[in-house]
Parts: structure tokens; C-alpha cells; sequence
């Protein structure tokens, strides 16, 4: 024990930073502030640690290059002892890392700390944000699978889309004219050197305007934030209320490290790696890609918005975005800080979370994509075969043929990119069944050239079937009276 | 030459000694942002724009479309499978043919041909086409790409080293159309 004080009197003679090491650890906050809600940012910096070391631990076999980083993967994952384990805490590492980032800035906001005087360390957390984003895609491209490729195609696609100079931010996002070598090798770049530059840099700003500025106090409701004013009452609050940081209030950060490591240790086990998929082929193309979890909402947008607004969202939209968030302090940087006196702020989160888990479950289900092997692969459900005429059955066989229950279900089973067809006998009348499939509109394509008359006779009649019992088909009323003045004894030269 | 009064010795030195670096670093800059824009500035590399064989005609069927790869005509030796691209022929009617991208005009997703309800469809957000590559349906808000072709010898060839990309890659950059 002695020795270890030696050795650290020694040191700190020469170092000159032990005063300032425990100046900072025991500066005084305020009491309230040592709250189990105040935890999710030092647990993203342990997972951010925790990447770190299993970012370089991964680099001693991970191979950057296009030819062999999917062959380096299987080999982490089935050659080296406990590779997977490696690479399953990395990539859960990662989702863990964007939800707490999230989660942090959740509670940032609601508890009104981006007001004065915190505004920079806001939007610093805002760059945060993003760079953190950039880490997950980049590290889903490292994982140079199937996924991503064609996310990599994605990204392009996107990128191209921008006015005048898309083309050449393709060409600059990708090195070179395909996705290729050059471009995993950049990516390489910027996940392991260029964004984890930023993060730490970024990281040391925010920490460092934390402790200079003091850590946000416990909003009460009628405390208003007013700059003349603030900074002396945070002082008079801290003096009067406070305690110092360590160890005070940090043993709730460490408890609550402790335990979001342990659960990522956990998922790493119970759930494994993340892929990788088929390997980064492209002339495999019987793949269905889809990005990691937390671009699945942007998935699920990308299929909804209508064509004419697509480019400009996607330009526009997250620029709109970004800058909200920056300007944010700037709107509202004194006043109320209680979330208990701040609706709008309590439904804009409310808002955004119920939005982009909505759009992130959709995007888990595609129900914008047709089902590609419905037709061969799922029956048509028996009630809808039963006592039908065999012109009927003839129908139902090309509505498997030509692959319409790709994208219609029947009795919950097939797409959902169109219309469940169980009952469309009730909604069109034949002539409208006949126009559909031929013309097809709405989001369906047109069939006319696709089906011989007696195909088309054949569909129409087996769609005509479909209606539940007791509930007669729709019909046109002036074919009614039409088939009346038939059957009163009129002449009629058309059957 | 004359000092202002007021600057001294050392402080004209300082400024003297940021001005060099500062001519140093914009030198420097200069092949910097060189090889950083080199993807875009470099040209036209040899086999850029080529034309690359898909096979004999006879494994292109008059009045169907079939699956063809080619090697991307630019490469790297540790491109691997990735500079390996897939396209679908279609043989309208023995004579001429139209080779489209394996590109979604959407996002870029890879689509599949269904010879059954003669449409491809994409598996990523629900586009469809119709065989003659036109939009069908869904999010694209143009028919498939398509690459210029020409048969030699027996052979079909088509003009190819970009990936098609909705905002026209090679037109813009370069003033040709690998695919139009």
C-alpha cells in the first residue's frame, strides 16, 4: 500500500494533474441531480469503451477488402475461439449504443437541459447523434454481406438523387464507378479512423462543457430559466443543495454501467452475431436486404412516400431535421424546464417515438413488398375452392399462375402490397373486375397483355366468387335492368 | 520597407512564420483534395465505358428474358465477386433485344424477372416493371434502366461500367450513356 502512494506521489510531482483529477471528481452538484435519470449518458460512454475494445480486438482478423471480408467474417465467426462473441458484442454493442444515445437525449430534452447556458453542449450531443448514426451504417457496411451491398446501392441510389452534383457524390461515396474494393476500403476508413475521431473529440468537448458548466439541475415546475439570473442561482443551488459528484451521484452511473454491460453481454451470448448474410455476390440476387434496426424506419418511409415527394423528403427532410435540433436552444434557450409544464415537448417526443417505432414495426412485416414465392409456396385457402364451378377453380389456378397472390392475400395468407381480396366480389362489380385486371391502376399493374381472354374470363369469374355466403356480389344496376328486359321477352342480339 | 510603430520584431516574426505555413499547407492541400477527388476527376481509365460480352446469342431465347453476368470492365484485383454484375436480357424477338440493369430505379434493390405474370419486381419496396421495362407500380418513378447494346460476331455485347444510379451517373459526369 505504501508503494502504491509512492509510486503515485511520484507521479503526480511530475504529472501535475492529481489536484485537478480530484477537483473535478469532487465538484459539487446538485443533490437532486444523483438520479437514476441522469445515468444514460456515462452508459453510452461505457458502451462507446466497450466498441472500442471490441472494434480493435475485431481489426486482428477483419480483412478490408471486398474480395475477403465476408471469408474473414466466417472465419471470426466459426475458426477463432470466441470470435463470434467478439463480433456479437460489437454489433449489439452498437444497437445498444444508439438506443442510450437516443434514450439520453430523450431526457435532455425533456428536462429542458439544452436551455441556457448548456446550448453548445446540446448541439455538440446533437453531432453525437449523428456521428453515432454514422458509425452504425458504416459498421453495417464493414459487414460486407448481402445487406450490405444492396444498402450500399441504397445509399447511392439516395445520394445520386441530390440536384446537379448527385452523380458525383456517388462516385466519391462509392471510389469509383461500382461498389467495389475501393468503396468497402473507404468505409473501413471512416468507421475505425475519421467518425471514431470525431466521436472522441466530440465526446471530450461535451464532458468537458458538462463539468464546466455544471450538470443540468432537477427542473421545478415554475423555475424559470432567465440568463441574467441563472448561473447565480445554479451556484446558490449546488452551495446550498449540493454534494460532490464522487462519490455521490456516480455510484447510480456505475450501477447502471454495470448492468447495461451485463445485459449486453447477455444479448451478445443468448442472441449471437449479426449475420453476415449471403456473401456481397451480385449476380446472387435472390436476397431480400434490409438495413440493421435502426435505419428500419427510414426503410419503411422510403416505400410509403409517394414518387413526387421522395427526392425532395429525402433531400430536404433530414436537413429540416438536423437543423431543428441545432437551432432548438436558440428557439427556447430560457424559461420553463419542467416537462411538467411543457406539453408540446412532451408530445413532440411522444410524436417522434410512436412514429418511428410504428414506421420501424412496418418495416419489420414489408407489407409494401410483394411475398415473391406466394404463388408457389402458399395454397389458396380451402373455403375459397369449395363448390365453385370449374371455370372458377380454372380461375383460382391463374390467380396462383400469374402470381397475383404475391401481392393479394387471401384468408390472411399472400401480400399485403394490394388490396386482401376475400371479399372484392362486394367492392366491383365484374365489369370493374375486368377493367382492373386488365387496365390495372391504383398501385396495380396492368395485365391486359399478360392474359388470353379466356385466362381473363377465368380470373374474373373466381374473383366474382369471392364474397362471404348470404352477401350477393356487387352488380351494375343498369346490367340489371338490361338481363330484366332480356328475360321479359325483348329482342337482344348480344348474349 | 516600414514598420507600422507598435509591431514589434517578434510579433512580425510570428506572422511571418503563420503566413509560410499557411502558403505551406494550401501546397499541400492541393494534392490532397487531388487524390481525395481522384473517383471523379481521374477520367476516362482504360475499359471505362467498354463493351463487354454477355455470351452467345443463343442462350438468350427469342421472346424471353434470361439472367446474364459480366465482369465489370474496371477493376481492382481485390474486387472479387462484387465486380461481378448481373443484368436481364430480353430477346423480343430474335432480332433485337433490350439488356436492362439489375437495378431497381427506385433505391437501387435488385430485381427479379417472373416470366409467369411477365413483371419484375423489386424485393425491397414493392417496384414493379413490365417486360419491356416500364414502370408497372410502386415507389420508381421511371422504367428500368437500360444498357446500350450491339451483337458482333454472334455475340451480345453491351456498354457497361457504371452502376445506374437515378440521377444518371455517367450522363452528367461524362456525357455518354451506358444506360439511357
Amino acid at each position: 500500500m505504501r508503494l502504491i502512494s509512492s509510486i503515485g506521489e511520484w507521479l503526480d510531482e511530475r504529472l501535475q494533474i492529481g489536484s485537478t483529477i480530484r477537483e473535478t471528481a469532487e465538484h459539487e452538484v446538485p443533490r437532486k441531480t444523483a438520479s437514476w435519470f441522469y445515468v444514460f449518458g456515462s452508459a453510452a460512454f461505457a458502451v462507446f469503451i466497450m466498441q472500442i475494445v471490441t472494434g480493435i480486438l475485431l481489426a486482428l482478423i477483419y480483412v478490408p477488402s471486398a474480395g475477403q471480408a465476408w471469408s474473414s467474417l466466417q472465419t471470426l465467426n466459426h475458426n477463432v475461439a470466441l470470435g463470434w462473441y467478439i463480433r456479437a458484442l460489437h454489433g449489439w454493442g452498437s444497437d445498444f449504443m444508439v438506443a442510450l444515445v437516443l434514450i439520453h437525449m430523450i431526457q435532455v430534452f425533456l428536462f429542458g437541459a439544452y436551455k441556457y447556458p448548456r446550448e453548445l453542449t446540446w448541439i455538440v450531443g446533437v453531432f453525437l447523434l449523428l456521428v453515432t448514426l454514422g458509425m452504425a451504417f458504416t459498421g453495417q457496411v464493414l459487414r460486407f454481406d448481402q445487406d450490405a451491398y444492396w444498402g450500399l446501392g441504397i445509399g447511392a441510389s439516395i445520394a445520386s438523387r441530390v440536384p446537379l452534383i448527385g452523380p458525383l457524390i456517388v462516385n466519391l461515396l462509392l471510389g469509383g464507378p461500382i461498389i467495389a474494393g475501393t468503396t468497402l476500403s473507404r468505409f473501413f476508413a471512416l468507421h475505425v479512423f475519421v467518425i471514431p475521431g470525431l466521436l472522441i473529440a466530440f465526446i471530450g468537448v461535451h464532458l468537458l462543457m458538462v463539468i464546466k458548466l455544471g450538470i443540468n439541475e432537477w427542473p421545478m415546475p415554475g423555475r424559470l430559466v432567465r440568463k441574467a439570473t441563472y448561473i447565480k442561482e445554479y451556484h446558490e443551488l449546488t452551495k446550498k443543495d449540493g454534494m460532490p459528484f464522487v462519490p455521490g451521484a456516480i455510484w447510480k452511473d456505475l450501477f447502471f454501467s454495470a448492468l447495461i454491460l451485463f445485459s449486453l453481454a447477455f444479448f451478445a451470448y443468448h442472441f449471437g452475431p449479426f449475420g453476415p448474410s449471403g456473401p456481397p455476390d451480385p449476380t446472387i440476387i435472390q436476397t431480400v436486404p434490409r438495413p440493421d434496426f435502426f435505419f428500419l424506419w427510414l426503410y419503411a418511409i422510403l416505400s410509403y412516400l409517394p414518387a413526387s415527394m421522395e427526392t425532395p423528403a429525402l433531400l430536404i427532410g433530414p436537413v429540416v431535421g438536423i437543423l431543428a435540433l441545432l437551432l432548438l436552444p436558440f428557439l427556447s434557450g430560457e424559461g420553463e424546464k419542467s416537462w411538467r409544464r411543457r406539453p408540446l415537448a412532451v408530445l413532440t417526443v411522444l410524436l417522434a417515438v410512436v412514429a418511428l417505432g410504428t414506421f420501424t414495426h412496418l418495416a419489420q412485416h414489408t407489407p409494401w413488398s410483394p411475398v415473391m414465392d406466394a404463388w408457389s409456396g402458399i395454397p389458396i385457402p380451402d373455403q375459397f375452392l369449395k363448390n365453385r364451378t370449374a371455370l372458377e377453380r380454372q380461375g383460382a389456378l391463374v390467380f396462383q399462375v400469374k402470381q397475383c397472390h404475391n401481392c393479394h392475400s387471401l384468408g390472411n395468407e399472400g401480400g399485403k402490397r394490394g388490396p386482401a381480396l376475400d371479399s372484392v366480389a362486394l367492392r366491383l362489380t365484374q365489369d370493374q373486375l375486368i377493367r382492373q385486371v386488365i387496365q390495372g391502376g391504383g398501385n396495380m399493374p396492368a395485365y391486359g397483355k399478360n392474359l388470353s381472354p379466356g385466362e381473363t374470363t377465368a380470373l374474373v369469374a373466381f374473383l366474382e366468387s369471392l364474397h362471404p355466403a348470404g352477401q350477393p356480389p356487387a352488380r351494375d344496376a343498369s346490367r340489371t335492368i338490361a338481363s330484366d328486359a332480356k328475360t321479359d321477352g325483348a329482342p337482344s342480339s348480344s348474349p | 520597407m516600414t514598420l507600422p510603430t507598435g509591431i514589434s520584431r517578434r510579433a512580425l516574426l510570428m506572422k511571418l512564420g503563420i503566413l509560410f505555413n499557411s502558403i505551406v499547407a494550401l501546397i499541400l492541400t492541393v494534392p490532397v483534395v487531388r487524390y481525395l477527388l481522384s473517383p471523379i476527376t481521374r477520367g476516362r481509365k482504360d475499359g471505362y465505358d467498354a463493351w463487354v460480352p454477355l455470351g452467345n446469342l443463343d442462350q438468350f431465347p427469342s421472346g424471353e428474358t434470361r439472367l446474364a453476368t459480366y465482369r465489370n470492365p474496371v477493376v481492382n484485383s481485390w474486387d472479387g465477386d462484387t465486380a461481378d454484375i448481373a443484368c436481364w436480357v430480353r430477346n423480343v424477338d430474335g432480332a433485337s433485344f433490350q439488356v436492362f440493369a439489375i437495378n431497381c430505379a427506385h433505391l437501387g434493390c435488385p430485381v427479379r424477372w417472373f416470366p409467369q405474370s411477365n413483371l419484375f419486381m423489386c424485393p425491397c419496396h414493392g417496384g414493379a416493371y413490365y417486360q419491356d421495362g416500364a414502370r408497372a407500380s410502386g415507389p420508381p418513378e421511371r422504367g428500368l434502366f437500360e444498357y446500350h447494346y450491339k451483337i458482333d460476331g454472334g455475340k451480345l455485347f453491351i456498354r457497361a461500367s457504371e452502376m445506374p444510379t437515378p440521377g444518371q451517373a455517367s450522363n452528367i459526369v461524362r456525357g455518354i450513356q451506358p444506360c439511357a
